[in-house]
């Protein structure tokens, strides 16, 4: 067994927490917050170790690793004890505010040589995964355009008022939705290193972006396009897909289908030509414990067999967040 | 419980299997008229219960059916609390106190707010009661012998191991609703062995059972053991996987187990209405 801790009870950190303390090799021994109000609800209902003061609780109990679920602007200063402490890091997305404390944070990590894995789940979903090996495999020839878009009815009414409201604490659809679009861009085609023509826009927010729409240019040469738009209410929940064209065809990807069409058959993939649908029953990652979907606990059983086995995580390390980040940086700098 | 329950993802948008159909859903089931034509449809064929989420379109249902009560003799809803999505949603963008203030009735929640935080923090319970009578409001009225709770909600608590929770909602479901409390589970074996020692006896659980271990935490096997050997009442959902499977060989599979008492399953056409009740009245 291995002692975890989390730190940050919001949606994602209670998510979290529960896959946590599901985990049959995971022995979770506390949980830090600031709200009274969530930490007297385990106070009285479970018999988890409660922290408002997470400096403490690295100090007070003997941690393999932390999972770190706080806004943003809260994670380099968290992530930086926890990682001095030789403690284990899983650190929720966007990474840092700063790509300069990313930088800071790949080094640390790998100075200590600690497990560093981020929160973009969506590489844990099965017909993502199926996709990168297709296109690895050249299934589509030479790559001429993609797309990368997400959408869903996150802010659908004029109001503000949380850290999620501000943009200066990484609250706007970029740093939330848009990241994950980005990261996927990035680790299944390619890493951008050019942003052009960028418009983010306000719908409902004030201070902050509801959506982002920006043409991408990768290392390759290829460029495409990133279409977000959280205050979209025609989707019931976050819905994101990604859409390569190649001079063979074309795929379409998102977390419940995988979409090709060859114009000329692929034997060694088994692919003819025209279109050829599969589907995430064929991908799903089997879990032994399941919340909001399978990524959610295989990202965490990744990054506990990461730990147990002292080897560096092969999705979603640090570096790879911190790029994403990078990403971002361009894209608000193209933006002004 | 009947042997068939006629669910509601297909009016919803929910479609696990193709973002795409579900869009198709939602400009379909557009109006509420259009779903009361497929629950007659459904009822024409015999199917005489509706498992449904406490999502506000339902409130439109409810009304139908006490409107028209002579008509709706007999018929009975499984409600299924919460519609989670709403308060996801909310949750992120409004954080845990916002959302609660959000969907906690107003003068309710002023009752709250004069002993601020400290009483709330005292009465996690009393808050879990009112949110269900929230969510129950639109029910009123009408017949609602079994009430579930949602897998997010029942699978939060099992992770977060607050068990307690399940108690205090299966004594309150029974007393207040006179209703049988049921749970709707992606981890039916882990939540069968935690409600059993909270001496909770033949539980209702709904979780997913089909034949290729879709959705089936743990694995297929495991949750074949329970099925055999455990002394509760299945309810069996995504018996077709999402589609992957033939309705034929899907419902054959769960004829297998005696123990199964109702399967759940969602259809917008008379036809696979009847195929499937069919289909489900042959084998169980």
């Amino acid at each position: 067994m291995i002692k975890g801790a989390i730190i940050g009870l919001g949606k994602m950190g209670i998510s979290h927490a529960a896959i946590v303390g599901a985990h049959p090799e995971v022995d979770m021994v506390a949980l830090c917050d600031t709200s009274s109000l969530v930490l007297s609800g385990f106070k009285k209902f479970s018999k988890v170790k409660t922290y408002s003061d997470y400096q403490k609780m690295i100090d007070n109990e003997e941690l393999d690793f932390v999972v770190i679920a706080t806004p943003t602007k809260f994670h380099y200063p968290m992530v930086k004890y926890a990682l001095e402490k030789n403690i284990n890091v899983f650190c929720e997305k966007p990474f840092m505010l700063k790509t300069s404390e990313g930088d800071e944070m790949v080094e640390l990590a790998k100075s200590k040589g600690l497990v560093n894995q981020v929160g973009f789940h969506n590489h844990f979903i099965g017909t993502f995964r199926e996709l990168k090996r297709l296109l690895d495999a050249k299934v589509l020839g030479d790559l001429v355009h993609f797309s990368g878009e997400a959408y869903g009815p996150v802010v659908t009414k004029e109001k503000g008022g949380t850290w999620r409201s501000n943009a200066e604490e990484g609250g706007g659809c970029l740093f939330d939705y848009a990241s994950h679009v980005i990261n996927l861009v990035q680790e299944i085609i390619g890493r951008p290193t050019k942003a052009r023509g960028t418009l983010l826009k306000s719908i409902y927010s004030k201070g902050v972006e509801d959506a982002v729409y920006s043409l991408l240019e990768l290392e390759s040469g290829l460029t495409g396009t990133l279409l977000v738009n959280w205050s979209d209410e025609t989707y019931r929940k976050m819905s994101t897909s990604l859409m390569i064209q190649g001079k063979n065809g074309k795929i379409i990807c998102d977390a419940t289908e995988i979409k090709i069409y060859l114009k000329e058959e692929v034997p060694a993939e088994k692919l003819g030509k025209g279109w050829t649908i599969k589907y995430i029953t064929d991908f799903a990652i089997p879990v032994d414990f399941y919340l909001r979907g399978e990524e959610y606990s295989a990202q965490i059983d990744h990054f506990v067999e990461s730990v147990k086995s002292k080897k560096m995580a092969s999705y979603n390390t640090f570096e790879q967040a911190n790029y994403t980040d990078v990403v971002i940086d361009m894209i608000i700098e193209n933006s002004k | 419980m009947e042997k068939v329950l006629f669910g509601d993802n297909q009016f919803f948008a929910v479609n696990h299997l193709s973002d795409e159909k579900s869009r198709a859903q939602s400009i379909r089931f557009k109006d509420d008229a259009s779903i009361i034509r497929v629950l007659d449809q459904s009822r024409e064929e015999g199917i005489q219960t509706f498992m449904c989420t406490t999502h506000d379109r339902i409130a439109s249902v409810c009304k139908h059916i006490l409107e028209n009560k002579e008509a709706y003799e007999g018929y009975k809803i499984y409600p299924c609390m919460p519609y989670a999505h709403k308060y996801a949603n909310a949750v992120t963008e409004l954080g845990i106190m916002g959302t609660i203030k959000q969907y906690v009735p107003g003068n309710l929640f002023g009752t709250f707010a004069k002993g601020g935080v400290a009483f709330l923090s005292k009465d996690f319970l009393k808050l879990m009661q009112i949110l269900i009578d929230a969510e129950m409001k639109m029910f009123k009225g009408i017949d609602t012998p079994v009430i579930f709770i949602q897998n997010v909600i029942v699978d939060l608590i099992l992770g977060l191991k607050l068990y307690d929770v399940f108690a205090e909602y299966h004594a309150y479901v029974k007393k207040k609703y006179n209703a049988e409390p049921g749970y709707i589970t992606m981890n039916m074996p882990a939540l069968f062995d935690v409600l059993d020692s909270l001496g909770i006896k033949n539980p209702v659980i709904c979780s997913s059972i089909n034949k290729i271990g879709f959705r089936m935490s743990g694995g297929i096997e495991i949750y074949e053991k329970y099925l055999e050997e455990k002394e509760f009442r299945p309810v069996a959902m995504q018996v077709l996987a999402a589609g992957a499977l033939r309705p034929k060989e899907a419902i054959e599979y769960l004829g297998r187990f005696k123990r199964i008492e109702s399967v759940l399953f969602g259809a917008s056409s008379r036809s696979h209405i009847k195929e499937t009740k069919d289909l489900i009245l042959e084998y169980l």
